[in-house]
């Protein structure tokens, strides 16, 4: 590295200050109840809080669904004709790609498998079909389609994909006792958010069909 | 940090590929288009924060204007739990079903709950976390003492405080009116119902909607209040739900009312079922127009009776001029080719209130508004603008005179790399806008000019005033990308004046870090740091910035700092923030060395009749100051000289 002149460059390592009398940690109890004082021991046990089952098959499945947009995006780039969507695309595949990437770090931090173990239960090999994912057939229609018919069912494929998404954000804050895990919240109503707003843009695509 | 989500009907109905009403634009995005005014650039390869070495408690770190003075981590039940003593997970009902059990694995979450907003009240700094908040004391900056931690999970944690009354967001799925950590648990016995086929001529890949989980009294989404007269035993002395939980929320003050404050909640969240907080639904308002979504909610305290607190309010702020329709701004869709994917106006992610100008400034996801809320029960709308480079309108700051408003944009939410090389300088940047008879005109961009790697998630966040007079410059978050102190007195052209960066978290893989609030109070910058804990630095002076400018700064005292609540600021009439605008005459070249030496000689000698006479001079030259900033800092300065002691 270099260093220039009037700038400092720290080599920082953080100091542990603050030592001596611990301070309280409190738990207030709701409105007009006592609240109670908590050992730091106990209080550490509180810090983090673990994912329930459901949490885990969201990111696993997500991870499962983001990837075939991505999947999508790579026969987007040869097959499909307009140069608007093949910008959108990349935009998606950027989105969905690092997304990706933060729910394979979020599992492996919680000791978890970024793809469920195989489970026979869901008749054969692989991962069940998450919420609007394209099947095998459309994929098919859409590796075989070029030029604006390619475009069209990109469209409307995805469209379908990305309502799959705000599917499995719904029906995961709707499992009792899902969505609890503060990482996991933040995470999943920034893809509702997201994906809505992609949603938007390609309907408005899909109408202007040039 | 942004979360947001609008709990709609989607069906296998809503798979057909209906054209969303409204932006029909008919022109799609593309690469990204280059932006219509000026842009600060990207820092060259040589800047110091690239390439520093990862780390949580060792990184490296790279400081230009801002020294660090103290770090303190988080304590116990917020820092990270000790791998060696955290318990693999305890088994769950549904174990095993779909596969990916814990198979004992321990976990390593290596950061903890995160830090978020910030607040402060004589020498007391209050922390907000996802699980709390952590008082501390800063009699003595530099070391900065953790005073009590108070437990109550509930996420954001966004704070303010008001007297002995202290104010918390909760919008989670997991807080609780007992400020419990066990979550919702499920009735004991509880067995969810099977779902119900999917409708047989239903679209590839829909399936039923599952039944809702059965509502919990003691699920709480809202604003807590806690009475901290005593600082060791702080107790809840309200809960106000709201539909939507709270994600951030505003401390209002109506300078009319002294028995009352308001709260302003801007809430992003899911819909909450009728049977768990009633009247509670959503939906869209043409369908629905009792939607809880397209507004905020606005809570009064009694400050006699703050247990009376409710909700007395909730005004549809984005409603349509002519039609009355409560979804009036920004509807989706696109901008034309080459922009950025925006949001639906629903909600607003953070208000920042003016209560000095009767003003705010909404950040409200496709749109920013100006409000008008000298009755702050009826906040009118003013103006609303869109932006093509903006994908989610985060957070909002005036400009001390009210004549700019900086606005945010957390395009990626705050958990993604946002300022990596490849990503536009113009998005996910700030946009400073200036304000004049109620209109917002957008002047510039901008954006923390070092590359960040793809392991920092690194977006605009929140920030206040340096208190400079005669400059407008603000000391900003951008998570792992730092801290930014920037210079917006012009508005077309913003300047970095300051950095401070420490290397990403972990230079091998993604984690959730950096700066989430950094403020100045009353001296010093304190910075809530997502995995670290709280830092604390001061100004130094370097080429852009003087000693003289840090010192007039530091002449200004808070007695309480809500930074959403945005204070006006005044400097006392001396010498020392007379200096600051000499120091700033000099550096722009509005006046030669001669009249600069001669000022700054006077002041020293104190002779009045020199004084006078320089005061004078200065405020007929100022007519033909070059620029509006320089004219404005001539004529402060006369006025300090004319009747101002040493």
């Amino acid at each position: 590295m270099r260093i220039w002149p009037n700038i400092a460059i720290l080599i920082g390592v953080s100091g542990w200050l603050g030592m001596g009398q611990p301070a309280p940690i409190v738990q207030p109890g709701a409105p007009g109840k006592p609240g109670k004082s908590v050992s730091a021991a106990a209080a550490a046990k509180m810090g983090v809080r673990a994912p329930v089952e459901a949490d885990v098959a969201f990111m696993q499945g997500m991870i499962h669904h983001h990837a075939q947009a991505v999947e999508m995006v790579d026969l987007l780039r040869t097959r499909g004709l307009r140069k608007d969507l093949l910008a959108f695309g990349e935009r998606i595949t950027i989105s969905q790609s690092d997304e990706i990437l933060s729910m394979k770090q979020w599992l492996t931090d919680r000791g978890k498998p970024v793809a469920p173990a195989h489970d026979h239960a869901h008749h054969g090999a692989g991962m069940p079909m998450m919420p609007g994912m394209l099947t095998a057939e459309q994929m098919a229609a859409l590796a075989k389609a070029k030029g604006s018919e390619f475009d069209q069912l990109f469209l409307t494929g995805m469209i379908q994909h990305h309502i799959g998404a705000l599917v499995m954000v719904e029906e995961l804050f709707e499992t009792p006792g899902a969505g609890q895990e503060p990482v996991l919240y933040d995470f999943a109503t920034d893809v509702d958010n997201t994906q809505r707003a992609e949603i938007g843009i390609m309907r408005g695509m899909l109408k202007e069909k040039r | 940090m942004k979360t947001t989500l609008r709990r709609a009907a989607i069906t296998g109905v809503a798979l057909t590929a209906a054209v969303v009403a409204g932006q029909e634009t008919g022109k799609a995005p593309g690469p990204p288009k280059p932006p219509s005014v000026y842009t600060n650039p990207r820092a060259g390869a040589g800047d110091p924060r690239i390439g520093l070495k990862g780390g949580l408690h060792d990184a490296a770190e790279a400081a230009n204007g801002l020294q660090r003075i103290a770090t303190l981590p988080k304590p116990p039940g917020f820092a990270p739990g000790d791998p060696n003593t955290t318990p693999p997970e305890p088994p769950t009902e549904e174990q095993g079903v779909g596969g990916g059990g814990g198979g004992g694995r321990r976990p390593n979450i290596q950061y903890g709950s995160t830090n978020s907003d910030l607040a402060f009240s004589g020498n007391h700094l209050f922390v907000g976390n996802y699980n709390g908040i952590n008082f501390y004391d800063i009699d003595d900056p530099g070391k900065v003492k953790l005073r009590t931690s108070l437990l109550c999970p509930g996420g954001q944690g966004d704070v303010s405080v008001y007297g002995h009354l202290l104010f918390m967001s909760a919008e989670a799925m997991n807080g609780r009116i007992d400020c419990g950590s066990q979550g919702i648990p499920l009735p004991a016995g509880y067995k969810p119902p099977p779902p119900e086929p999917p409708a047989p001529n239903a679209p590839p890949g829909t399936r039923a909607r599952r039944p809702p989980p059965p509502p919990n009294p003691d699920r709480f989404r809202g604003v807590r209040i806690f009475d901290i007269s005593d600082l060791a035993h702080p107790k809840q002395v309200a809960t106000v739900q709201s539909c939507r939980g709270s994600h951030t929320h505003t401390l209002v003050i109506d300078p009319k009312d002294k028995e009352n404050v308001y709260i302003y909640i801007s809430g992003t969240g899911p819909v909450r079922q009728a049977d768990e907080l009633a009247a509670c639904s959503g939906g869209d308002p043409e369908k629905n127009p009792e939607t809880a979504l397209f507004r905020i909610d606005i809570i009064k305290v009694p400050l006699a009776h703050p247990e009376q607190a409710k909700i007395v309010n909730s005004p549809r702020i984005f409603a349509d001029e002519k039609t009355g329709a409560a979804n009036g701004l920004w509807k989706g869709g696109t901008h034309g080719e080459g922009t950025q994917t925006t949001s639906v106006t629903d909600k607003c992610h953070d208000i920042t209130v003016y209560s000095a100008l009767g003003l705010a400034a909404g950040a409200c996801s496709g749109n920013g508004i100006l409000l008008d809320i000298r009755d702050p029960k009826n906040p009118k709308r003013l103006d609303a603008v869109s932006d093509p480079n903006y994908a989610f309108w985060h957070s909002a700051n005036f400009s001390n005179d009210g004549k700019k408003v900086l606005f945010t944009d957390e395009w990626g939410g705050g958990t993604q790399p946002r300022c990596r090389e490849t990503d536009p300088m113009h998005w996910g940047a700030d946009a400073i806008f200036t304000l004049d008879k109620g209109k917002l005109t957008l002047a510039s961009y901008y954006k923390m000019p070092a590359a960040q790697t793809e392991t920092e998630n690194c977006v605009a966040h929140n920030g206040s005033l340096v208190p400079i007079p005669g400059r407008d410059v603000l000391v900003q978050s951008w998570y792992q990308g730092g801290v930014s102190v920037v210079d917006f007195t012009d508005p077309a052209h913003p300047f970095e004046v300051a950095y401070f960066d420490r290397g990403p978290t972990d230079s091998a893989k993604k984690g959730m870090g950096g700066q989430w609030s950094t403020y100045w109070y009353n001296g010093y910058i304190y910075g809530a740091e997502i995995a670290r804990g709280v830092d604390v630095f001061k100004l130094v002076p370097n080429q852009f910035l003087t000693q003289g400018e840090i010192d007039a700064a530091n002449q200004v005292h808070f007695n309480e700092l809500n930074v959403q609540n945005q204070p006006k600021i005044t400097w006392p009439s001396n010498f020392i923030v007379a200096r600051a605008y000499v120091d700033q005459l000099e550096r722009s070249g509005a006046l030669p060395a001669t009249r600069i030496s001669a000022v700054t000689a006077a002041m020293e000698k104190g002779n009045r009749g020199q004084l006078q006479s320089l005061a004078k001079g200065l405020e007929k030259d100022s007519a033909g100051a070059k620029t509006a900033a320089d004219r404005e800092r001539m004529k402060a300065l006369a006025g300090i000289l004319k009747t101002a002691r040493r």
